[in-house]
């Protein structure tokens, strides 16, 4: 049994489908379903064995001079940190970036299909799709899999012809137009400082400290989130990695003098 | 999740020649929300004589404080500092006390004897106490502890390169343990002094 998602593509069929130049991109990928009697107690057994790597902090938000995108860096397994330097801002094209949080390769998969959606689009119709119509395509593909174990939660950023744009999708098949998301185990902290913090007439440099330091506080207090807070601006030539600071000098750059102090003892007895 | 793993710890002791060393992290926090980075878990039961206690920390305090009590009516009535070996029965007698509705608590206890020798010894929570020559670790980055002890531990260091060995097995340790790190807290014991440094750490 194969679940057939060709009617969802909102392109439509380019060419031929016996076409050389095109095989294998033209269709929506489909996967075999396994054959059993108990779906959903096969896909909760599934999801066990192939545990999504969950913990992360990802922002993006739009302001005067385009949109600004950041993510940390750390990949966990239950406690275990499986990783410090994992790249969870995936570049669609020069103009869009999209954020991973849940499983790593269902984001990975996900965004690179996206990627090859998009350039065909632009090869048809001899012009870039805007985010909306990206982030459309992105999250029409995870309703088609509603159910059956996808662990998406991204932000689509981009700039195209109307401008900026963002987007929030979700393998639950949710899209939201916004100018400020934040997504992850590390969002609430995200958002506490980012809401603080935003105005929408920033500079770029501002926008860039604002991001990389809602990204710090997140690292500090989300035990699943770490290493590595990158920072990417979207502007009206295209995306373009602004910094990547390792968090664990961040924080004595943002306080140097750590007092050696004790606030906290175990109380005495005779108290 | 287990509750051993709700606050998250880390917890080392290592023996040197005629010294010891224990060391811990120093974070508190609530599954994965990390609430204080100055949290204690090692205590002092007297000059020559630590115990930390990784797990829950709630019980952990109580743990402490039944221990100095019960140290305390032993200083009244014998006039003179536990040994470590009698103090390691003495909390392996208190938790047993518990048997069937434990602290959920797994001590490291670390102190030397009148001869200047060293002593180490750990404890699951129900108080099956287990002995070691050269180091023990406890709390949720234990196997990551026992790798890197295993890997950097040498028998009979001085005190300074003792110092450095537990320090540097620990930092790396909770490196790759979501629930322990936030910078780390260092006792080094020898027949003369004690030396106590925080470690700076990775602040994620």
């Amino acid at each position: 049994m194969k679940l057939d998602t060709s009617g969802l593509e909102s392109t439509g069929v380019l060419f031929e489908t016996g076409s050389e130049l095109v095989a294998g991109f033209s269709s929506a990928p489909s996967f075999a379903v396994p054959i059993t009697n108990d779906f959903d107690g096969f896909q909760k057994e599934s999801i066990q064995m192939v545990k999504p790597a969950k913990g992360t902090t990802t922002l993006a938000f739009i302001f005067k001079e385009g949109v600004m995108v950041a993510a940390d860096s750390r990949a966990s397994m239950g406690g275990y940190i499986s990783s410090q330097s994992v790249k969870k801002i995936i570049e669609i094209n020069p103009y869009m970036l999209g954020t991973m949080a849940g499983g790593a390769a269902d984001c990975q998969f996900w965004h690179r299909n996206l990627g090859i959606k998009c350039r065909l689009h632009e090869l048809a119709n001899k012009r870039r799709i805007s985010v909306t119509g990206a982030s459309k395509l992105l999250a029409n593909i995870l309703y088609s899999y509603r159910g059956m174990g996808l662990s998406v939660g991204t932000m689509i950023a981009g700039w195209d012809e109307t401008g900026p744009g963002l987007y929030y999708v979700d393998s639950e098949g949710g899209r939201l137009k916004g100018t400020r998301f934040s997504v992850g185990s590390g969002s609430p902290y995200a958002y506490g400082v980012l809401d603080s913090g935003y105005r929408y007439d920033m500079s770029v440099e501002e926008a860039a400290e604002l991001a990389r330091r809602s990204i710090y506080h997140a690292t500090f207090r989300d035990g699943a989130s770490g290493g590595v807070a990158s920072v990417y601006y979207v502007g009206p030539n295209g995306w373009k990695k602004l910094s990547g600071d390792d968090v664990g000098e961040l924080h004595y750059k943002y306080y140097p003098i750590t007092s050696s102090s004790t606030e906290q003892e175990m109380g005495e007895v005779a108290e | 999740m287990s509750i051993f793993e709700y606050n998250g710890s880390a917890l080392v002791a290592m023996v040197g020649k005629n010294c010891f060393a224990i060391a811990s992290d120093r974070r508190l926090g609530v599954q994965l929300q990390t609430i204080a980075t100055d949290f204690q878990r090692i205590s002092k039961i007297h000059d020559r004589l630590f115990v930390g206690l990784s797990g829950l920390a709630t019980d952990a305090q109580t743990l402490y404080q039944r221990f100095v009590f019960r140290h305390k009516l032993y200083q009244l009535r014998e006039e003179r500092d536990m040994k470590p070996e009698t103090f390691a029965s003495l909390v392996s007698a208190i938790l047993y006390e518990k048997r069937f509705g434990p602290y959920l608590c797994q001590p490291v206890i670390a102190g030397l004897s009148d001869e200047d020798k060293p002593f180490i010894c750990t404890m699951d929570s129900i108080g099956a106490k287990e002995l070691a020559k050269d180091f023990v670790v406890a709390g949720t980055a234990s196997e990551s502890l026992y790798g890197a002890c295993e890997a950097m531990f040498k028998p009979d260091m001085e005190p300074e390169e003792l110092f450095e060995t537990i320090s540097q097995a620990l930092l790396s340790s909770v490196d790759r343990d979501c629930l322990s790190g936030w910078g780390g807290h260092v006792y080094v014991v020898t027949p003369t002094e004690i030396k106590e440094r925080i470690l700076k750490g990775r602040m994620d």
